[in-house]
């Protein structure tokens, strides 16, 4: 048994040097095809990222009547902390709202001279709501119309910003569902190409796969160097692949920086080097094995 | 012992039906040495691949020694495939491994220990003659030494069978006299060799059995036979 496998291995290495430019040739394509999902990897943390930090600024103010008790408005909140679709409540009573208006207003004296002249805080205390789906906006502002809240509630900003959130969710939306589009696109092609590479390749040894079974080997003995060939060159491409979007990605970082703040490229590399080449290791050594096991199959067969 | 029994082979092609064999039986026995001849066409090379597993009969039962080869899949050919050496008149030799490679090869996918492999090809070389040319490629070789490589290679795993086709069809009197000497000799340490030819002056130099062909059927079968076809 080890000795088979001895020989297995060094059969294909035997003929991965042997025919090298063969050999280079196909590790290039996957190369590329490797290239391409670091480059989706990437894009796709880019744009979740992008699209966390825009749903992250959205939520919706609900402002109390000036004649509530504080108590009220905490139980309010503790009931709304309940709830599945929150997220985060926040809450702003009268003097933090006054505090807040007063600080935007800073640079601006006329309006600073006329808050400083007010008898009396007419900002209203309010309930900040963060929800775990920007979907869900709509449930909650309808959460608040009912009978044990709705009496203390001067008005909810949903009803302004409505349609600014769920136009912004069909964006938001529709930018995911592309972006997996492009994902799934292009891993496709980069997996034909590489499929394709990878049986040309063992094309040219169609008549070698028929002398090996003339001269008696077993299946095994005929897959099996194929078969680690393939499994060699997902390693190298997946190494050559990591080595080449290093620098790429260390050069576009300050780039990238200035389109997405909340993300910088290189850091998010090099945080996440391990995961990365566990996926390349994983993807090349998969279309490998499985490229070589259906093309050799279909000689063997007949 | 190689049995034939009312084998019949037709292939599919674009006008119908059309039988390669029809109704062939004939028996050898171990340690013969065999000819078939007859005009291309005549059906030498689908007995040759009928009776290795390449191709399946239409009709009839294919025995050769313990196995029915009519009967073996596709999967366990390759055990039978060890008792047969083969030769072929494109040699048929892997075109990255070395002569010495090459014959190896046949051993270590039938799991033979590397001390006796080490001891085997060498020996297997000399006797061919190539004791020089063991690491070189077959694009570095003549037709007559590659045709010697696969010789040895067939020979190598101590065969009760050599299938020789068209041994010395690419080669030249020279190398093809050389090349039916090596049969010979292996024949007379004890193994059987079925040699499809139409090279007439072999045929009738050898003086052996010869078993003719025309059309698909056996039309003489002689213990001395001489080539005569019209």
């Amino acid at each position: 048994m080890f000795t088979s496998l001895f020989r297995i291995a060094k059969y294909a290495l035997q003929h991965f040097v042997r025919n090298i430019w063969l050999s280079t040739a196909t590790i290039v394509i996957m190369v590329l095809a490797l290239f391409v999902l670091a480059g989706l990897i990437i894009f796709n943390v880019s744009t979740k990222t992008v699209i966390t930090s825009i749903q992250d600024k959205i939520d919706i103010s609900v402002f109390f009547k000036a004649d509530t008790a504080e108590d009220e408005v905490l139980r309010i909140k503790s009931t709304l902390e309940t709830l599945p679709e929150v997220r985060q409540v926040d809450y702003i009573s009268k003097e933090q709202a006054l505090e807040i208006f007063r600080q935007r207003h800073e640079d601006d004296e006329t309006i600073s001279q006329a808050v400083e002249q007010l008898q009396e805080n007419p900002l209203l205390a309010s309930l900040n709501v963060k929800a775990q789906d920007t979907e869900e906006y709509g449930d909650i502002a309808a959460y608040l119309e009912n009978d044990t809240i709705a009496p203390f509630v001067e008005k909810v900003s949903y009803s302004q910003n409505q349609t600014v959130i769920e136009r912004l969710n069909r964006i938001l939306n529709t930018a995911e569902q592309a972006g997996y589009a492009l994902i799934i696109f292009m891993s496709l092609v980069a997996v034909l190409i590489t499929f394709n590479t990878v049986r040309l390749a063992i094309y040219s040894h169609k008549d070698n796969i028929n002398i090996m079974r003339l001269v008696g080997g077993s299946n095994i003995f005929i897959r099996g160097p194929f078969l680690v060939e393939g499994v060699m060159y997902g390693i190298l491409a997946a190494i050559i692949s990591l080595a080449l979007i290093a620098p790429v990605l260390y050069l576009i970082a300050p780039y990238s920086n200035v389109l997405v703040p909340e993300l910088n490229v290189w850091e998010y590399f090099t945080g996440n080097l391990p995961r990365l080449f566990l996926y390349q290791l994983a993807f090349g050594i998969g279309l490998g094995l499985i490229s070589s096991f259906i093309a050799v199959r279909k000689y063997l067969r007949n | 012992m190689i049995i034939f029994q009312g084998v019949t082979k037709t292939y599919k092609g674009s006008q119908g039906e059309v039988s390669a064999i029809r109704e062939i039986s004939f028996k050898i026995d171990p340690r013969e040495f065999v000819s078939l001849v007859g005009k291309s066409g005549a059906g030498k090379s689908t007995i040759i691949k009928l009776l290795t597993g390449e191709e399946k009969p239409t009709k009839g039962r294919i025995i050769f020694g313990s196995y029915d080869v009519t009967k073996q899949e596709q999967d366990e050919l390759y055990r039978m495939r060890r008792h047969i050496g083969t030769v072929f008149q494109d040699f048929k030799l892997l075109p990255e491994k070395t002569a010495y490679e090459n014959i190896a090869f046949a051993l270590e996918i039938a799991g033979k220990p590397q001390t006796e492999i080490d001891e085997l090809v060498p020996r297997a070389l000399d006797i061919v003659g190539l004791g020089r040319q063991a690491y070189n490629f077959p694009r570095e070789m003549s037709g007559g030494e590659k045709q010697r490589v696969a010789i040895a290679r067939a020979m190598i795993n101590n065969p009760d069978v050599i299938i020789a086709d068209e041994p010395t069809g690419n080669l030249d009197p020279i190398n093809t006299a050389e090349i039916i000497n090596l049969l010979l000799k292996i024949n007379e340490l004890g193994t059987t060799i079925i040699l499809a030819t139409h090279n007439k002056d072999i045929i009738n130099s050898l003086k052996r059995r010869v078993i003719s062909l025309e059309n698909g059927e056996i039309i003489r079968d002689e213990e001395k036979g001489k080539y005569i076809l019209f």
